[in-house]
Formats: structure tokens, C-alpha cells, sequence
């Protein structure tokens, strides 16, 4: 796992272009997909195929290797990088090739063919100016569709004027462009094989998809007479009529572009002649089209990935960054932190663990906090924060149990195999918070305390810099048991669902949100409830998590089943209930109680649509407050329901719109990751401090948001509940 | 048709890209309009009038691989034209069309009314059939070609810098 230092270190010098070049390709999807009327239809349409197509992929890749055979081709699975690699070689031997030319592909990386290649004394060039520009430099990718994002302009122009040494020193974009056009025409002519990727292959047709911009693709297939198609055996999908959704999907989802300048559909071997590009007599129409086409389909890992439920999906992946750039950890430290031998970005924790193992997945897991902005990013919507948190699981079962001595009855969870002590600290933060408002204030006094700060930084990495929660003493549901109702003959019933920071640390934005619905007239009980396992889950304790949330269904039920609805205020809490409980609970289960939540705001938006009068609420006459959405709430679509009911309420309202605040539960709160979740949330804290926004108060649904904003801001924010509270 | 066409020529403009219109007895001016010398192509086997040929324009038909290099623009047939993204659906032909459209700096494709599909669907729909009959290949081109690998958005990368659409009108 990197450590504080690396990722400073990363941040410090590759930080300011990461952030630059993914939160402009953020924007322009956002931009990009909003154009498209069926959108989401067509997600829908690309996930299906790739369903389907992993499902059946054994026969796909028979009837594929059968096209392509009697196309005149040839097909070779590789069973790993080893085997993939010796083909490889022999075909390039066979050629008597002295130079390969490549396009990009994450694949040919994967299997390290270059080094292969290079090894039996063969001239490979990247073609692709990004991933060229790293072979100059001899750096790795830091991200999966644009390698070379870490680099600013200002260092490739010192790595080609020191390399290449040109007449005049290079310096714009331009310039630097039209030099390595020129070098690399001049080695694509001259090269005898051509390796290419492939973005999709059709069995019915033997057709391949190859999504590109810069033409490189295109001339290193037409430029050349033996071509080599390296891709994962996942790439199959039936039929041309198929590749519909994926044309339309993959460049708005990654870069925000349309669509690419190129989508070569390839039926090798092409008709397109093969000439000696020196000949100045012959006709390009009389060099006849004699190509050798070989493609090599790897396994290395995908049919073990295959077979296992969780990380399945994986499969679904297009490659196409939208959980790279969507992601506000990647967007300050890019794939040099955030990926592993090959791939980067959230869904590189699934390739990872099943191509290299979880050790590789282990050095970069931990960067997904679960925020889920990369859900509906994905255009096959794959479940990406569900993935690391398996996998993150897996890792902690990998390990020897920590010192029990400490863990004995602060961690009463379910994890036998254990998971790290930091972990299980946080991930049973609900003992903590128990014992925390029994003993206040004498807790907080203690845990304000040198010592207890240094303690906590050495055992359990906290960062000291981190404000501690301050635990009330009254929690709001002794607070709720000692008064009456205040509610005759009310409109519905409801259970106020008591989540750990509500309960024993923003106790007062519990108390507003009785106020508001039973003013709304609501009858409203706020009955001990478990916690509902977001912390364990979010240190990837399944167990836990799961028994937290079949008990807090089983606490619920009896209330559900006697009419009431749950509201919650807190959105990670909700968003456990509504969509992470499908994967901890039977279906049965699940359904009853993601039925019958409501975020809070949702909840009165629901209210004064059905006809409760907004009069009932304290409301304003044109104040300017600024709202910051929890990130688990604006992947459920929940973000309009609160900015509605304040400007109902006469709020005027502004809006920020950075994917994360950075605090993300405890990860901000751990001593390795503190920095980075303050670089995360000086993105927020510019929005915050905008003309015409640095004035306005601030509200934000999440309590990470809160403390987060709370440590970034002068101003003091608040829940938006607290301010509709008569 | 009207609309699908103008929709295609909205989207061309968004990408940069010139395009016009013309009757199959304009197309050799036209085409001379568009051209930077040297000029090369590709036999326009049924693009414009009966009898039509690049041979009464400057460009050079079939040329040699050096003469290619050595060009500057490069002229095509394009199968068809996708309206919604200004697309062009260029074939690859024993012709060496490939080659001429992407060896040069600036790309003139030449496309019949009749051609344009409204949108990507319609285009993949068509290209399905085509390769299931025929088995052939294709590539969707939009806008010249660019990268953004040095630091900025530079148009221009491998491929063409510029591309530039001749549309024949139909029934005329």
C-alpha cells in the first residue's frame, strides 16, 4: 500500500496534470451523455451483451475461432502471459521481422510482450503518442485510456529536446505532435508486423472493433503484412448489430468525447494492398493484399474470474476510464497510486486480484472509500465499489489475526479470520460511540488528551490532525423515549431510523428532523436500532456487515409491518438500506426495508407534494445558502429532493459539484490517507470559497461532509434539516 | 432526407469539418475547390455523373506509394454518413483507399445524399448486413484525426489534420 510519503510524493509532482486531464474528461461525460436521449437504454443494452456473452463465452470463442479460421486467419488462446507471449515470438521470428509496430493495448501491457519481443533483439515502437512518449521516458501508464496523463506538456518538450536533441528546441503541443508523426511515419513504414488490441470481436463475423484517435491503429494494420491482435478472451460479444451501444457508450464515457475520431471494424485480413512505401513506380492498386492475421485471445485469470460470483463483472469492463476519472481519490493521485501492474482506476481491483492475485490488489485497494460515483459513470454498470469491497475482505482474511489484546470487547464483530486493527476500530465504530456518549464528556476530554492522540496515531493510525467526533451524553433516543408525540390523528407514521452519529453526535440534527416531520404531521418513534454496518462494510468486514444488517431488519420489521416508513438522515446509512443490503440480506428481506426507506429529504419532499403545507416549516425569504450532496446520494438520485424542499422553503440555493468531499467515513481519518483526503476536498473548498458562494452558509447531508467541511471552512456547516425546524 | 442530411452537416461543422454540396455536374469543381495540391485518390467508380473520373481534375488516380507520401491531399469515396455524429463510413478496397485516405494531410471524402443514415444505429444496422454478406471492413471516421497526449488537444496526430466533405445531391 503506498505510503503518506508516496502519495505526497505523487501528488506533489504528477498531481496538478492527473487532476487537470480527469476531472476535464469527468466533465466532458457529463456533458457528453447528457446528449444522448437513450442513455440510459443503451447502458442497459451494453450490459446485457456482455452478460450474456461472459455467459456463454465458451461457445462464442468456438464459433469465433471457427470465423476466423475460415476468414483465412489464425486464432490462439494463451493460457497465460507466458504462452501468450511464446506465440507471439514465433510468429515475429517466423516474419523475420526487425521492427514491430503497436498500437495501444492494455493487453500487450498485461502480458509484457514488449520485453519479450525486445529480448529476442526485435525493435518494438509504441505508436500511440502517449504510450510512446513513456517509452522514451520509460515510464509506466498512469491511467488506462490516456497513459500518459501524469505529463505536462512543459515535460515531454525536456524529454524529447533532451533526448532527440532537435535543430529547434521543441515547446508547443503542436510541435511536439508533429514531431513524433514524423518519426514514428518514418518506423511504421518500415516495419514488418503490426500488434494491435481489440476493443471488441464479433463471432458471427470475425469482425473487431478498435476504438482510437490518433489513426496510429489504422496505419499500423495498413502499413504492415502480418497483423497480431492481442486481447483478453472477455472481448467476444456475438454479433456486428451488438457493437451499437458500445460505439455510442465507450468515448463519452471515458474522455467525454462523442465519439472517437476512428472505429476501425476490422474483418482480417484486410483488402487493403501491401506496398513498399519507397516504390515510385508501382501503382498502389497492383501490390496485391497478402496478410498474415493472427489473434490471440489470453486467458491469464479471466475464465477463474469468470467463475467467481463477485468478481464476475469484472469481465463487463470496456475499458473505458469513466471509474477512473469519476473517482476524486484517482483525480488527485492518478494510476501511479491507484493501480496495480497493469491496470488502474476502481475497477482495476477486479482485474488485479484476479490476474495477478490479491497481494497486487491489496497496494491500492484501500484508495476506493465506496463513495459509488463510479456506478452510474460505468457504461455496463458494474457494481465497481462491491468489488473492492470483496476483495478488500479477502485481504484481511489473508492476514494473521491482529493482538487480540486490544481488540478483545472494543471489537465484538464477526470477523474470525480477522481483519487489521485499524479496521476493526473503525469498522466497529458502534461500540465506540456507545461507550463514547455513556462516559461524555469525560470521553472526549480523554480522547482529546496527548497521550490518548499519540496512542491512537501509533496503534491505530489516526491522524492527530483529524478533529475527534464529540459524543453527547444524551443520545437521541433517550432523548425521543422522554417525551410525548406531539402528533394527533397524523397523516402517516414513521420510524426516524437512530444512525450512529445522529444518535451520539449530531444529536440536534435528529431532534430538528422529529420537529419538521411531526410538524409535517408525522408520528414519528426513534426506537434502539443497530447500527446498520457501513463502517464494517467500508473496511470490507462482509460478516460483520451482514449481521449488523439482518439485525437491523429484524429491528425494523416489527415497525414497518405496523405501517410505519423508515426515514434516514443519514445518506450513507440509506444508501446501505436501499442498495448495499441487497447483497448482505435474502431478497425478501431487502426488498422490505429498501421499500420502505426514505432519505430524510426525500422523505418531506414527498410530504408537500401530497399536498402538507410548507407553512408548517421555517422558511426564508430568498437567503443564499450553499449545498453540498453526499456522494452515495447523488448516485441514488437523491441531490434534487433536498435542493427542492429548500427553495420551497425560500432558500436560494447553490450547489457544489465535486464527486467526493474526501473525508469518505474513516477514510480521512487514517493517518496515510489524511493528506490526500484534504487534497480531495480542496476541490470542494475552492467551490465553497467561488464568488458569490464564500458568503453563503453551508449545509451538506453526509456527516463525513460535515466534519470534513468543518475542518476545510471558517463557517460551521450544518444539516439542511436543522434549518427547517420551527 | 432533408433533415437527416442538414443534422449531417450541423455535425460536420461541429467537428471542424467543411462540407458542401453539390449536383453531379459541379463535382469536378468542386472537388478542384477542395484539393490542396498534390493531390491523390482513388477511382470514383459510380460517385458522380456516368462517366465521371478524377482524370479530368489534378488529382492523381492510383498512385504510386512514393507519390502518395509525397501528397498532401488525398481523395475518396465514402460509403456512408452517420447524421447524428457527422461520421463517415470509409471501406477498405484492393484500391488502397485506406491508404490514400489516411497517408495525407487532408482527407476529401466524397458521399451520394442517399447515403447519409440518421443516426449510429441505423449505420451499424447497415454495416451488419454488409459484413455478414460480404464479410468486409470499415472504418467510422469523425473529424480529422487528434490526440491530446502532448499536453493539449492537437489536431492532426497519425492520421489527416483536415477533412473535407463533398455531398452529391440527390436527383440532381
Amino acid at each position: 500500500m503506498a505510503t503518506a510519503d508516496e502519495l505526497r510524493e505523487l501528488m506533489r509532482t504528477e498531481g496538478a496534470a492527473i487532476a487537470e486531464n480527469t476531472q476535464g474528461f469527468n466533465a466532458g461525460r457529463y456533458d457528453s451523455v447528457a446528449d444522448l436521449e437513450d442513455y440510459e437504454d443503451l447502458k442497459r443494452a451494453a450490459r446485457s451483451i456482455k452478460e450474456d456473452a461472459i455467459a456463454d463465452l465458451p461457445n462464442l470463442l468456438d464459433q469465433l475461432t471457427e470465423t476466423i479460421e475460415s476468414n483465412g486467419g489464425t486464432v490462439y488462446i494463451a493460457d497465460d502471459a507466458a504462452d501468450a507471449n511464446d506465440y507471439i515470438r514465433d510468429v515475429v521470428d517466423e516474419r523475420a521481422a526487425d521492427r514491430v509496430v503497436k498500437s495501444k493495448s492494455m493487453t500487450s501491457e498485461e502480458i509484457e510482450v514488449n520485453d519479450a519481443l525486445e529480448e529476442d533483439g526485435v525493435d518494438v515502437v509504441e505508436t500511440d503518442l502517449g504510450e510512446w512518449v513513456l517509452q522514451v521516458a520509460d515510464e509506466a501508464p498512469s491511467h488506462i485510456v490516456a497513459p500518459a496523463i501524469h505529463k505536462s506538456r512543459e515535460s515531454i518538450a525536456e524529454l524529447f529536446n533532451e533526448r532527440f536533441d532537435p535543430d529547434e528546441p521543441l515547446e508547443t503541443a503542436e510541435e511536439l505532435t508533429r514531431f513524433a508523426r514524423e518519426k514514428l511515419g518514418e518506423q511504421i513504414i518500415d516495419a514488418e508486423v503490426g500488434i494491435t488490441g481489440a476493443n471488441f470481436i464479433t463471432a458471427d463475423t470475425g469482425t473487431m472493433a478498435l476504438v482510437t484517435s490518433e489513426g496510429n491503429a489504422r496505419k499500423t494494420v495498413a502499413a504492415t503484412d502480418t497483423h497480431v491482435a492481442v486481447a483478453g478472451v472477455e472481448k467476444v460479444i456475438p454479433t456486428v448489430s451488438d457493437l451499437h451501444p458500445f460505439i455510442e457508450l465507450i468515448g463519452r464515457s471515458g474522455t467525454g468525447q462523442d465519439i472517437t475520431s476512428y472505429v476501425s471494424l476490422l474483418t482480417p485480413p484486410v483488402d487493403t494492398p501491401v506496398v513498399d512505401f519507397t516504390d515510385d513506380q508501382t501503382p498502389l492498386s497492383e501490390f496485391d493484399s497478402d496478410r498474415d492475421f493472427h489473434l490471440v485471445l489470453i486467458d491469464n485469470g479471466r475464465l477463474e474470474i469468470r467463475d467467481d460470483e463477485h468478481l464476475r463483472e469484472t469481465l463487463y469492463c470496456i475499458r473505458c476510464s469513466a471509474c477512473s476519472n469519476s473517482c476524486a481519490n484517482f483525480q488527485s493521485v492518478g494510476g501511479h497510486a491507484f493501480g496495480g501492474e497493469t491496470y488502474s482506476g476502481g475497477i482495476a481491483t477486479g482485474w488485479e486480484a484476479g490476474i495477478e492475485g490479491l497481494d497486487v490488489a491489496e497496494e491500492f485497494n484501500d484508495l476506493c472509500t465506496g463513495c459509488t460515483r463510479c456506478v452510474n459513470a460505468c457504461p455496463v454498470g458494474i457494481d465497481i465499489p462491491w468489488i473492492n469491497t470483496v476483495v478488500r475482505d479477502r485481504i484481511n482474511r489473508d492476514k494473521d489475526a491482529p493482538g487480540e489484546w486490544l481488540v478483545d470487547g472494543l471489537t465484538p464483530d464477526e470477523e474470525e479470520d480477522g481483519a487489521p486493527l485499524q479496521k476493526r476500530f473503525f469498522g466497529n465504530f458502534e461500540t465506540v460511540a456507545k461507550l463514547g456518549s455513556a462516559t461524555a464528556p469525560v470521553s472526549n476530554w480523554l480522547a482529546e488528551t496527548t497521550l490518548s492522540r499519540r496512542a491512537m496515531d501509533r496503534i491505530l493510525d489516526i491522524d492527530p490532525r483529524r478533529d475527534l467526533p464529540t459524543f453527547e451524553r444524551e443520545t437521541l433516543v433517550d432523548w425521543a423515549a422522554s417525551r410525548d408525540s406531539r402528533v394527533e390523528d397524523p397523516e402517516r407514521r414513521a420510524v426516524l431510523y437512530p444512525d450512529l452519529y445522529t444518535n451520539h453526535v449530531q444529536v440536534d440534527r435528529g431532534k430538528a428532523a422529529v420537529k419538521v416531520l411531526e410538524s409535517l404531521g408525522v408520528d414519528v418513534v426513534v426506537p434502539p436500532t443497530p447500527s446498520s454496518g457501513r463502517a464494517p462494510l467500508s473496511q470490507g468486514m462482509i460478516s460483520t456487515a451482514t449481521d449488523h444488517a439482518e439485525r437491523v431488519t429484524e429491528s425494523l420489521a416489527p415497525h414497518i409491518e405496523d405501517g410505519r416508513d423508515v426515514v434516514v438522515i443519514e445518506p450513507s446509512d440509506h444508501a446501505m438500506f436501499t442498495r448495499e443490503y441487497e447483497r448482505l440480506l435474502d431478497e425478501a428481506a431487502f426488498t422490505d426495508i429498501a421499500e420502505n426507506s426514505y432519505e430524510v429529504f426525500e422523505y418531506v419532499f414527498g410530504l408537500l407534494d401530497n399536498g402538507a403545507s410548507v407553512d408548517s416549516l421555517s422558511t426564508v425569504e430568498g437567503a443564499e445558502i450553499a449545498y453540498h450532496s453526499h456522494c452515495q446520494q447523488r448516485t441514488l438520485g437523491l441531490e434534487a429532493h433536498t435542493v427542492a424542499v429548500l427553495e420551497d422553503c425560500g432558500y436560494d440555493v447553490v450547489t457544489s459539484d465535486v464527486e467526493c468531499c474526501g473525508m469518505a467515513g474513516s477514510f480521512g481519518y487514517k493517518s496515510d490517507y489524511y493528506e490526500l483526503s484534504m487534497d480531495v476536498g480542496d476541490r470542494l473548498r475552492t467551490q465553497l470559497r467561488d464568488d458569490g458562494v464564500q458568503e453563503r452558509a453551508v449545509v451538506a447531508s453526509g456527516t463525513s461532509c460535515l466534519e470534513q467541511i468543518d475542518a476545510l471552512l471558517e463557517r460551521q456547516p450544518r444539516h439542511p434539516i436543522e434549518l427547517l425546524a420551527t | 432526407m432533408a433533415n437527416t442530411r442538414t443534422a449531417f452537416e450541423t455535425s460536420l461543422e461541429e467537428l471542424g469539418v467543411t462540407v458542401t454540396r453539390t449536383i453531379e455536374s459541379g463535382l469536378g469543381d468542386t472537388i478542384e475547390d477542395a484539393i490542396t495540391e498534390p493531390a491523390v485518390g482513388v477511382a470514383l467508380d459510380g460517385m458522380g455523373a456516368e462517366g465521371f473520373s478524377l482524370a479530368e481534375t489534378p488529382v492523381t488516380v492510383d498512385p504510386t506509394p512514393v507519390a502518395l507520401r509525397e501528397a498532401t491531399t488525398g481523395v475518396t469515396g465514402a460509403e456512408l454518413g452517420v447524421g447524428d455524429y457527422g461520421s463517415l463510413v470509409l471501406t477498405m478496397t484492393d484500391e488502397a483507399s485506406e491508404l490514400v485516405s489516411l497517408f495525407v494531410e487532408r482527407h476529401v471524402a466524397i458521399l451520394h445524399e442517399e447515403d447519409i443514415q440518421p443516426d449510429m444505429d441505423a449505420a451499424v444496422a447497415e454495416l451488419d448486413e454488409r459484413f455478414n454478406d460480404t464479410g468486409g471492413s470499415a472504418i467510422i471516421a469523425t473529424g480529422p484525426s487528434a490526440t491530446a497526449d502532448m499536453g493539449a488537444l492537437v489536431k492532426g496526430a497519425h492520421g489527416p489534420e483536415s477533412v473535407y466533405v463533398i455531398v452529391v445531391e440527390e436527383g440532381a
